[in-house]
């Protein structure tokens, strides 16, 4: 039995069945990221995958832009408890990036511009579950959300979705990133709260 | 390892300034915790709806006291009860130490490190002055305190006393006979009163999330190396 407060429920949040355990809603889109905003050119900007074989298959900001994309609407939940119901995404699916791709590993880091790695399983990332996003509310996503391009896999929590992703490498297993070495869970599934290990 | 949640009780309230107090809890089994981690903190109201929000400890070091300090968000939900209600003897739920990056740590320090608070976000960085104090450390530890007016310092006295240079800036309403004039952090206040780049500092940037996205950046222009800037945002515009 929890510990009751004396007195505490007279303002409460908003809830909604479609929030997972934990999490309330907000209007806003506060920022969680461990240091300085990197300041990325697109002229610079490249998407690489590398795979065991050291093969590498790179995107120019161009080429990137000249792949199909898709528009997403989806509810992102990050592990500091805010949610957001219905946002809306502009990317580039990873199944279209992984077309070519060609490993046996199971596993996937993601590395951005400024050090941050996050680890996903890979069938977390095909299937219509992952994108690289670079347009949120029809606007150019902002730096500070992760711009030029970030990952986006809605059905973890939020810190999976790489702010500033430049880059997929496969792996053999499921070591664990930057979030997941400084205390967040490997996995980070919101419906099971799967915060910290 | 962050384990289930604990209970706290609070032992002890102290007003810090018109809209903060910092609340002192007994956390059997909570073990201590390093300079500059977080918690989560959990309400329970009597018809079982729960609230969580996070909170720095203030406090650091061995042992299972608690030290967490709170502003009022007038139009919030969790940090008015905090403030205004909760009372020694009361009962809450903890769930931590939670956070591995934004810590300092003595052994591990840099010859230099500069905090940069914005109002509560000094709330972490006391805790890092006060391992700094415990630990005899030789860093050289500055912090910068964004505050509106003097009236909304935290820990005022204990800051003097830790031996940590401080340097104020007031956004609103500046101490009388002070050397500048209200104003915000701009970044060529931030060069002047920061320990210098050159230095290689390590440096912890803490509060609302507006403050730390701009504080950061102007570190990074003013040749800062990123991977040195921690930062912790708690939320707000
Ligand atoms: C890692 C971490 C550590 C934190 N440590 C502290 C701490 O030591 N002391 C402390 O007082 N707070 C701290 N916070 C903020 C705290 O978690 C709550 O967000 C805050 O107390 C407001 O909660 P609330 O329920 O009163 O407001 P809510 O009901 O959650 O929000 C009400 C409104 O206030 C806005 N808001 C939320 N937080 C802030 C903010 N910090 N500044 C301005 N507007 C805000 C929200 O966007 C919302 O519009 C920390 C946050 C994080 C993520």
């Amino acid at each position: 039995m929890a510990i009751v407060s004396r007195g505490f429920g007279s303002r409460r949040r908003e809830s909604s069945p479609d929030l997972p355990p934990g999490q309330f809603l907000t209007t806003d889109f506060p920022v969680l990221s461990a240091g300085p905003t990197p300041d990325i050119d697109t002229d610079d900007w490249e998407f690489t995958i590398r795979t065991e074989t050291g093969q590498a298959h790179t995107w120019s900001w161009e080429e990137f832009l000249a792949l199909p994309a898709e528009d997403v609407s989806t509810d992102i939940h990050c592990v500091t408890r805010w949610s957001k119901l219905g946002t809306s995404w502009r990317g580039v699916s990873l199944d279209t990036l992984f077309e070519d791709v060609e490993s046996s590993h199971d596993f996937v880091m993601a590395h951005s511009y400024g050090g941050y790695t996050t680890n996903v399983p890979l069938e977390d990332l095909l299937d219509g579950k992952a994108w690289i996003a670079y347009e949120f509310d029809g606007e150019p996503l902002e730096p500070e959300h992760g711009g030029p391009a970030r990952l986006l896999v809605p059905h973890l929590y939020f810190w999976k979705s790489a702010k500033w992703v430049r880059g997929l490498v496969m792996q053999a297993d499921d070591e664990p990133g930057f979030w997941e070495q400084n205390g967040y869970h490997l996995y980070g599934d919101p419906w099971r709260e799967q915060r910290y290990w | 390892m962050s384990g289930g949640w604990k209970v706290g009780v609070v032992t002890g309230t102290r007003t810090e300034t018109p809209s903060a107090r910092s609340i002192t809890l007994d956390v059997p089994g909570w073990g201590g915790n390093l300079a500059g981690q977080h918690l989560d903190l959990r309400l329970t109201a009597e018809d079982g709806y729960q609230a969580v929000r996070s909170y720095s400890v203030a406090s650091a070091g061995p042992g299972d006291t608690v030290e967490l300090a709170v502003d009022r968000i007038d139009t919030g939900e969790v940090s008015p009860y905090l403030v205004d209600e909760l009372l020694p003897g009361d009962q809450v739920e903890l769930r931590g130490p939670l956070g591995g990056w934004f810590v300092w740590k003595p052994e591990t320090s840099a010859p230099a490190v500069q905090l940069i608070a914005g109002g509560s976000g000094v709330v972490p960085l006391l805790a890092m002055a006060r391992a700094h104090a415990a630990s005899g450390s030789i860093a050289d530890m500055r912090l910068l305190y964004s505050v509106r007016t003097p009236d909304d310092v935290f820990f005022r006295d204990e800051l003097q006393r830790l031996g940590v240079d401080v340097t104020f800036v007031h956004t609103r309403r500046a101490p009388d006979g002070a050397s500048r004039p209200a104003g915000r952090v701009t970044r060529e206040l931030l060069a002047e009163l920061v320990h210098p780049a050159s230095v290689d500092p390590d440096v912890f940037v803490c509060g609302p999330t507006g403050f730390v996205e701009s504080v950061a950046t102007w570190l990074v222009d003013l040749g800062f190396r990123p991977e040195r800037v921690k930062t912790e945002r708690f939320g707000g515009l």
